[in-house]
């Protein structure tokens, strides 16, 4: 075990990658300096600048070439800088890769990872800060994967590398530098939830850096002698349903949170399968942004923030409404 | 052009394949029109046959080609079997896609035709992309790609070509310009002229007649070879006229009265090139039996597409993705 970033992690992951397979290259705008976020530093002095792959910026060709380049034989990680600018290949990945094995009759593959960093830090803007995983999630051929961790971030890359389909990769920009241990030896497996933390009283179902936010709800919820359950889903499509479900089943209350806008968000399919399958105690509830727009005046942004506060007092709340 | 270096046997093999796609069309056109069985649009490449039969001549059969909406000829000189196309556009179990895509996403990977494009110039990065992938695992294929006249207004066109010519891509980019934007006439959509574009960008630029298929044929020899020697992109401007209308239920009457009557007498790439056969002494009997094997074959592809079954309903799920896949996990 080795204590590592957030970002190393998954840079860890990716040269373990590169040297098992020649085939596996990285590209993206500004990769040769290390990446916008240093997430690459120190690979294109291992690998070079054909396998470490500036970019211009052309966010179409990008996606473009790499999927084509993914159906020549090689086995691209796409890099889009801010998942916000991912928007301008939306018809590559959406109409192109997600659809062409399907369209094709089976005759090709798309192994490709599309790293977009996304989520707000700080004072970013509504251009620079957005989370629009529900969006992938929606889109069929495509596999979404939110990770929270370093030790997620490393085994779900390895993971995503190996898999044969094109992964949307979201790593949340306000976590590059978190610090965890890894465990190098442990695999990552799609739809596959990560249990953070158990409790028998209320399940959080979360996923990318707000999963962090509900471990601290639950601490806080512990002081005041509620045990909390946080199920970090890392990844949404798959996603790990008889996790949520078995959870619920024991806890009977249920607070999902996100960071993306509420409205059609991820967590709306989290309750509504709950829903459909399971009987809760009291009603759920559903933490998001507020469909309204992320600005850059930090009071102003903070508006559209889930807090840990805010989530341990909705898990409060399930456990109030049962007794009054 | 001159006929004294005319070669007679190629030009036969020419006219034979440019025949084979031409009866091909007309199959399918017969499919969609007199019998009802092809049910979504099709785009009939008649009148430009030349671009296909030329450019695809000097390939290897591990070169690579990409096309758009308008690709059955080009799919057909790379090489794909009639029958499994045709299937294809009936939405046939056994058609090149397992009836999955349909004529606009008509693909034979064994054939290295990596598919046609249901969007205009969307091809074009994916197609750069492939030439990058060759380039990164050693191989020495090029690839080809076809777009019209259409896809010049598009990003992809700068992105793509921009990313051929930063990385030194074994590519050809050939605009198949039949002038018309599906109803509209390219050239009141378009500021400027689109070899300019190209040759804005550091591309080695022909400008031809791109139905005159021997001269097109002896320029892409010359331009492929090239591409695989020095690794470096190129562009062929081919300029043709799309004889039928954007879909086959499209009865192109924005079109100027008799025009395409008129392109059809002064302009068909088979009748130039029938032309220049005749006049090197080729029998008009020999050429119709070219013509009449070909719409045999084609009629023959037809009659197994339309005998084939559907595909099985449990398919409908297979070959999305393996992760999460719609069979395990639909809903």
């Amino acid at each position: 075990m080795a204590v590592m970033s957030y970002a190393n992690a998954a840079k860890l992951a990716i040269a373990e990658a590169m040297r098992a397979d020649p085939t596996v290259w990285c590209v993206g705008e500004d990769l040769g300096r290390g990446g916008v976020f240093k997430q690459y530093v120190g690979l294109v002095e291992e690998f070079g600048p054909d396998r470490i792959s500036d970019a211009p910026i052309s966010e179409a060709a990008i996606m473009g070439a790499a999927f084509g380049a993914a159906m020549a034989g090689t086995r691209p990680i796409v890099e889009m800088r801010f998942a916000d600018f991912a928007l301008c290949a939306t018809d590559e990945l959406v109409n192109q890769i997600a659809k062409a094995r399907f369209m094709f009759g089976g005759q090709s593959r798309a192994p490709m990872v599309i790293r977009k960093p996304m989520g707000m830090w700080r004072s970013s803007a509504a251009q620079h800060s957005q989370s629009l995983e529900s969006w992938y999630v929606h889109i069929p051929g495509l596999v979404v994967c939110c990770p929270a961790t370093p030790q997620d971030n490393y085994a779900m890359m390895r993971a995503a590398i190996a898999c044969d389909d094109p992964v949307v990769y979201l790593e949340h920009k306000d976590i590059w530098l978190m610090e965890g241990e890894v465990d190098t030896s442990a695999s990552g497996s799609f739809g596959k939830a990560n249990i953070r933390r158990t409790g028998d009283d209320v399940t959080i179902v979360s996923w990318s850096n707000t999963a962090n936010l509900c471990v601290k709800a639950a601490e806080a919820l512990a002081k005041d002698g509620i045990e909390a359950e946080v199920i970090d889903l890392v990844s949404l499509w798959p996603w790990d349903k008889s996790a949520v479900l078995g959870s619920v089943a024991k806890t009977g209350r249920l607070v999902v949170a996100h960071e993306s806008v509420a409205v059609t968000g991820f967590g709306a399919e989290v309750v509504a399968t709950v829903a459909q399958h399971s009987t809760l105690k009291t009603p759920p509830k559903r933490l998001g942004s507020p469909r309204g727009l992320i600005a850059y005046a930090p009071n102003l942004e903070d508006k559209m923030r889930v807090t840990a506060e805010m989530i341990a007092n909705a898990a409060k709340k399930t456990m109030e409404m049962e007794t009054t | 052009m001159t006929l004294s270096n005319f070669d007679r046997d190629k030009g036969l093999a020419r006219l034979k394949l440019m025949e084979r796609i031409r009866a091909f069309e007309e199959a399918a056109r017969r499919a969609a029109v007199d019998e009802e069985l092809v049910l979504g649009a099709i785009h009939l490449s008649i009148g430009q046959e030349a671009v296909a039969a030329a450019m695809i001549e000097p390939l290897r059969r591990d070169d690579y080609i990409l096309s758009t909406h308008r690709g059955h000829g080009h799919t057909l000189a790379k090489g794909a079997d009639p029958q499994a196309m045709m299937k294809e556009l009936l939405g046939r179990e056994g058609g090149c896609c397992n009836g999955k895509g349909g004529s606009m996403h008509i693909a034979d990977f064994g054939v290295r035709m990596l598919g046609a494009n249901g969007v205009v110039g969307a091809n074009i990065t994916i197609a750069a992309g492939a030439a990058h992938g060759i380039k990164i695992l050693g191989g020495d294929q090029i690839v080809v790609c076809f777009f019209g006249d259409g896809a010049a207004n598009r990003g992809p066109f700068l992105e793509g070509m921009n990313w051929a010519g930063v990385f030194d891509l074994p590519i050809l980019f050939v605009c198949e310009d039949n002038q018309y934007s599906a109803s509209t006439l390219t050239s009141e959509m378009t500021s400027g002229n689109v070899a300019d574009r190209a040759r804005a960008l550091g591309l080695r630029t022909t400008e031809a007649d791109g139905n005159d298929v021997t001269s097109l044929a002896a320029s892409a020899d010359e331009i492929t070879k090239r591409i695989r020697e020095t690794g470096k992109p190129e562009f062929v401007h081919a300029k043709t006229y799309r004889l039928s209308g954007h879909t086959y239920f499209d009865p192109a009457t924005y079109r100027p009265e008799g025009e395409a009557e008129h392109m059809r007498e002064i302009n068909c790439p088979i009748m130039r090139l029938r032309n220049n056969l005749s006049s090197t002494g080729v029998e008009e009997g020999e050429m119709e039996a070219i013509r009449e094997a070909a719409k045999d074959e084609m009629l023959a592809a037809l009659d197994a597409a339309r005998n084939a079954p559907w595909p099985a309903n449990n398919s409908v799920f297979a070959d999305v993705q393996d992760i999460g896949s719609p069979a395990k996990e639909a809903f």
